[in-house]
This record gives structure tokens, C-alpha cells and sequence, in this order.
């Protein structure tokens, strides 16, 4: 399919020449666009719109065992979120997981983003920079991983930590809710400081300077220039973190031990412990309604406030 | 001009490979489980002139769906016991002449002639190898091993539990805790109760023989349930405190089986695989190097060191009193477990 694709871009061009000559300007620009925009289309529709409607096939579907030739259309698989209230109760702790997870890196992530933007230059923010994004270039499930051996008892900090304290404390993290916490912060951070990075890097300093001058404290700058000139970078990254956080199961099962059950683990264990797709694809429907119906909701609250 | 040499070389080199080969044999197997490894595959070539191809699968559930969406592809493929069922109501294997099998008769009889193996006088698997789920400890937290399975609700063992997150080995674990019948649980309710008093013991959730055993080394945990050739391994080759400790309410047992899917285009290399699979010189090579669950031949088991673990351990009269193998799950059945596992997990917090 996405070798079709480029032909027909060139057939597009070929006829964009003379459309151009008879000077129908509108068209002309989308004509133009249309051989640049297609590459991006044809990857969307093969790869994400087509498998998408496969799982919403799929979330129609009483069974997918062949051996059943009786499978059929149905709504139950989404009747079953409904009817029981465990998976209320699962994405509602997912959401809240969500939240928290998108706030701690909105505090640690604005400051950070700041001083790279407005304090450092040159080869000092370079360097930062650097060490903002090296995360990324190693695997997740690593550096999920090496977090066990930081936050379990024996592990590296609480080594550290009595090693240094005259008295004894035992520092045993592993397996726990704030464990989940600080590996999905981790693994998220960086996009809240890239894109407020970006937003506060398109502040004018005079601005800064204009508000200084004119007698407002640091505080005052900050809350009435800085902060909602940056608010859109804040609100990219939160919805960059927030969705992914809501589903996410890879963190939660491997550092939350038995309180690492989410909405994201009940739905891979329908993909891979039972064979259920049909309840995994509906499961996640409903994990993509709520998060469009948030982000709608919230949507003029925050244009409002921008 | 070197290079093209080579490449002509290599190229007809290759062509005569393939025409010197005899017959391609295509196996299904989990990744690492002795059909794989490299001296059973140079050794069966040696004889046979077969070649051995190998293919894994993940679960269950993805092997029998790769029978299905490619018949013919596969000679050889491991079912577990419990899944023979389902694969015989698909159609996905077919009847083996044991007569072609020499060392068949090795096998130990109540394995060879059980019921999910032989469906109206045919045989359609033939036992490999089998092992327990069933209780592990750290020797460190024990001066004498225990005997019950209650142990693992001591209060004492508070966080020091660990339990393969696993809806039907969990239920399982419930029965056998309320003294059921594995396959036939009559009182869900009490399995239920049992899995939740159970939870606040537990430190988390094992999900691969690595996690287990890094637990262990790290001292993190008392006891927990653990499959029995990881046991082995774990002590044997990693040198780690752990023991089994059979309870005796019983404990799970599992039977691996070869069978023939449909459409296979070498029958004969298969039934030749099956026979070296349960010939003692690989199973005992097998469990020296790597380290085997027990063989379901007598033969091959004999044929270990005395003081070997599938021949003390395993071999010892009181597990095999205890053992319940493990019978097929409808997947409705399976969905029920899920479901309830998963409510349990989530109250537990």
C-alpha cells in the first residue's frame, strides 16, 4: 500500500501544472499540499486507521476462536464494563494515576525547562539538554528495570542511605504504589521538559526585562508573564504524559508487585493470558472515550485560562 | 575477483547442501526446551539425515493458533496434555503408530494410557516429560522444611510469599489450600476466600524462573510456589538456598507430550524425532547440561546419576501419591478464573 502511493503522487503533480496555469488559486494550494501531505496520510490510514478497525471489529465479536464458526456481532463486550464494577474501579485508579503522574512532572519538569531556556547558554544548556533527552536513548523496560535494583530493600539507595545515616533504616520501595509512581515519572519526564522548553524558548526576554522594570517581583513576572505565556507547552506535555500513563501496564507490573493491577494490565491480560481480544479491544475503546471525552471537557477550561 | 570466487563458492556450496538434504522437520516447541538445543539437533541430523527446523511458541493459546493458520507446515509440535483436547476437537493432530516409537514402551504406563492422550483406542501424544507447580522455600527461612501448605498463610511469612501471577495456577493453589479436587473445584467461593487471606503475604507477583531466583539471592522472600525443574535448576546450577517442599495436600502435575499435527509431510522423521526425544542418551545429556524437567520414560530416568534431582527429588514415592495432573480448562472456565483473580488483586489493595 504505501508503495502505491508514491505513483500516484507523481500522476497528483503531473496534473497540479496545468490546473495552475488556469488559475483556480484555492484548489491550486491544496493541489500543491496534497503531494506533501500524502506520504504522512498513507502511514496514518496503514498504520494506525486500518489496525484500529480491525480492533473495533474485533471488540464486536462474541469469541475469536475458529474452531467456533458461530462467533458473531455483539455489544456485550462493552456491556461487561458496565456490568461489573471492577473495571470502573481499575480505570478510575488508572486516571488518578494519570493525574498525579502528569502534576509531579509539570513541578519538576516547568523548573528544569526554565533554567534550561532562560538561565543557560551555550555549551552549558547544550550539555543539559543532553542530559534531559539520554534517557530516551536507552530501552524502557532497561531502565524500568534498574530501577528494581535502586528501590528494593539491599538495593542501591537503601545501601547509600545507611551508609550514611549514623542510625538504621530500612528503605524498601520495591512493589509499592510510589514505586509505580517514580518509574512512570521518570519515563515521562522528558516530554515535559521538551515541550516547555519550547514554550518558554519563544519568550522575548524583553518581556521579562519590561515587567522587571516596570516594578513586578520575580514571583509577579513568573505567575502574570512567564507562566501563561508557557501554558500551552505545559498542557502539550501533560497530554503527552497523561494518556500514555492512563494505559500504561509495563511499569505497573514490574514494579508494583500486587498493587500494580491497572486498567492497562487487565487489558493485556485479555490479549495475552486468555485470549480474549474481543474484551481487551472494548476495554480500550472505552480507555480512548474517556480520554477524548477529558481532554474535551477540559478543553475550553484551559483555552479560557490561556 | 576474490570476491566473486567466494561468492560463487558459497553459493554452490549451498546448493549442494540443500540437495545433499534428506527431509526438512519442523518442530513447535517453547524456546529452550531441550527440542532446541543445539547437540540434540546436530545428533538427530547425524542419524537421521533430517534436518531439524525449529519453531517457538509463547503460550498455549499461540501454539494452537499457529496449527491452525498453517497446516501442513509443522512434523512435530509439544502440547501440554491439558490442551490435547482442544487441539483433537479442531482437528489439528493427527493418530501416531506407537509401534514406530521403539521407546515407547519406556514410557511409565499411567502416563502412555491416559485419557487426554488416547481418544477412542488411538494415541494422539505421546509423553515427554512432566513437573510439578508446587511449593518452593528459601532455606535461609527454614530450619525444617514444611509439610503443609498452610504455610504460606502464616502471618510470619507476611510480605515474604511470591506466586506466579497466574489466574488458573492461583485457583489451583486455592484448591488445593481447601483440600478440592484440582479439576473439579465444587466451592469457588472457598478458593476465593482462601486466595484473599493469602494476598497481604504476598510480596509480589513471579512472573519468569529469573525473577524467582533473584528473590532468592536477594533474600526477599520465604517460600512461594515454583515449578519443579526450576527448583532443580535453581539449586543444582545457580547454587541458590531453594528446596522443594511437596505439601502434602497434594500438587499440581503437568505432562508435556509430542504429537503429529495434520497435514504433516514427514511422519516418519517425526515419529524418528519423537523416539531420540525419549531416548535416555538425550535426556540424560539434557539434564546435565542444561537441566530437564523429569522424563516420562522410566528408561531415560534410570538412566541418571542416583543422587540427581528428577531421580531423588522427583522420583521419591511420596510425590507421586500427591501429585493431581492437571486436566483441560474450557476458556470459559479460564475467563472465570481470570475475572476472579483479577477482582481479588484489586480488593487486595
Amino acid at each position: 500500500m504505501a508503495a502505491g502511493a508514491i505513483p500516484s503522487n507523481d500522476t497528483d503533480r503531473k496534473e497540479t501544472t496545468p490546473m495552475a496555469a488556469s488559475g483556480a488559486m484555492k484548489q491550486n494550494g491544496l493541489r500543491k499540499a496534497l503531494p506533501l501531505l500524502l506520504p504522512a496520510y498513507a502511514w496514518l490510514t496503514l498504520a494506525i486507521f486500518l489496525p484500529l478497525s480491525a480492533m473495533v471489529y474485533f471488540s464486536l465479536l462474541t469469541s475469536m476462536s475458529p474452531s467456533e464458526q458461530s462467533s458473531s456481532l455483539t455489544l456485550a463486550n462493552y456491556a461487561t464494563f458496565f456490568s461489573d464494577p471492577l473495571y470502573a474501579t481499575l480505570l478510575l485508579r488508572s486516571l488518578k494515576l494519570g493525574l498525579l503522574v502528569t502534576l509531579i512532572c509539570v513541578l519538576i519538569g516547568f523548573p528544569a525547562a526554565y533554567v534550561l531556556a532562560k538561565i543557560f547558554k551555550g555549551r552549558a544548556r547544550e550539555a543539559i539538554f543532553l542530559l534531559v533527552i539520554l534517557p530516551f536513548w536507552s530501552n524502557s523496560l532497561v531502565r524500568v528495570f534498574s530501577w528494581s535494583m535502586v528501590l528494593r530493600e539491599g538495593g542501591i539507595l537503601d545501601t547509600a542511605l545507611n551508609a550514611i545515616l549514623p542510625f538504621h533504616v530500612t528503605f524498601d520501595l520495591m512493589y509499592s504504589f510510589p514505586a509505580v509512581v517514580i518509574g512512570l515519572v521518570h519515563s515521562y519526564l522528558p516530554y515535559m521538559v521538551l515541550t516547555c522548553y519550547l514554550s518558554l524558548q519563544a519568550i522575548d526576554d524583553a518581556l521579562i526585562e519590561a515587567a522587571r522594570s516596570l516594578g513586578a517581583t520575580r514571583f509577579t513576572t513568573l505567575r502574570r508573564v512567564v507562566a501563561p505565556l508557557a501554558l500551552p507547552g505545559v498542557l502539550a506535555g501533560s497530554a503527552l504524559i497523561f494518556i500514555p500513563v492512563v494505559g500504561s501496564f509495563m511499569e505497573p507490573r514490574i514494579l508494583g508487585g500486587r498493587t500494580g493491577t491497572l486498567y492497562g494490565t487487565v487489558i493485556e491480560d485479555q490479549f495475552t493470558a486468555v485470549y480474549n481480544w474481543p474484551l481487551g479491544a472494548a476495554l480500550s475503546f472505552i480507555l480512548l472515550a474517556v480520554v477524548l471525552v477529558i481532554l474535551l471537557v477540559s478543553a475550553p477550561v484551559l483555552r479560557k485560562a490561556a | 575477483m576474490k570476491t566473486t570466487t567466494a561468492i560463487l563458492a558459497a553459493l554452490g556450496l549451498s546448493l549442494c547442501a540443500t540437495t545433499a538434504m534428506a527431509k526438512d522437520l519442523h518442530v513447535l516447541n517453547w524456546k529452550g526446551y531441550g527440542a532446541d538445543e543445539p547437540f540434540a539437533t546436530k545428533a538427530f541430523e547425524k542419524m537421521t539425515g533430517d534436518k531439524v527446523v525449529n519453531d517457538f511458541f509463547n503460550s498455549e493459546q499461540e501454539m494452537l493458533t499457529k496449527l491452525r493458520t498453517n497446516p501442513g507446515l509443522y512434523d512435530v509440535v509439544m502440547i501440554n496434555a491439558a490442551f490435547m483436547q482442544q487441539a483433537l476437537d479442531e482437528k489439528l493432530v493427527q493418530p501416531i503408530d506407537t509401534a514406530t516409537i521403539e521407546n515407547y514402551g519406556d514410557i511409565d504406563d499411567a502416563k502412555a494410557k491416559s485419557k487426554m492422550l488416547n481418544v477412542d483406542g488411538k494415541t494422539y501424544g505421546v509423553p515427554w516429560t512432566w513437573g510439578l507447580t508446587t511449593i518452593a522455600i528459601n532455606d535461609k527461612a527454614f530450619d525444617t522444611p514444611p509439610t503443609s501448605i498452610k504455610e504460606m498463610w502464616k502471618p510470619e511469612h507476611k510480605g515474604r510469599v511470591t506466586i506466579r501471577d497466574d489466574a488458573v495456577e492461583a485457583v489451583q493453589l486455592g484448591a488445593l489450600a481447601t483440600g478440592q479436587n484440582i479439576n473439579d473445584i465444587e466451592d469457588m467461593d472457598a478458593v476465593k476466600k482462601s486466595l484473599a487471606d493469602l494476598l497481604p503475604n504476598i510480596r509480589t507477583f513471579w512472573s519468569s524462573e529469573n525473577d524467582w531466583n533473584q528473590m532468592v539471592a536477594s533474600n526477599q522472600i520465604d517460600l512461594g510456589t515454583y515449578w519443579s525443574g526450576s527448583a532443580g535448576r535453581a539449586k543444582v546450577k545457580f547454587k541458590l538456598p531453594v528446596s522443594l517442599a511437596v505439601p502434602k495436600e497434594g500438587a499440581v502435575g503437568w505432562l508435556d507430550t509430542f504429537a503429529i499435527p495434520k497435514g504433516s509431510k514427514n511422519v516418519e522423521g517425526a515419529e524418528k524425532f519423537i523416539n531420540y526425544m525419549l531416548s535416555p542418551e538425550f535426556y540424560t545429556e539434557w539434564d546435565e547440561t542444561v537441566g530437564a524437567p523429569v522424563s516420562a520414560s522410566n528408561k531415560a530416568v534410570a538412566a541418571l546419576p542416583a543422587d540427581s534431582f528428577n531421580r531423588k527429588v522427583m522420583g521419591a514415592p511420596e510425590i507421586a501419591e500427591r501429585v493431581q495432573f492437571q486436566e483441560p480448562i474450557t476458556d470459559e472456565q479460564r475467563e472465570e478464573y481470570l475475572k476472579l483473580w483479577q477482582s481479588l488483586k484489586v480488593g487486595a489493595n
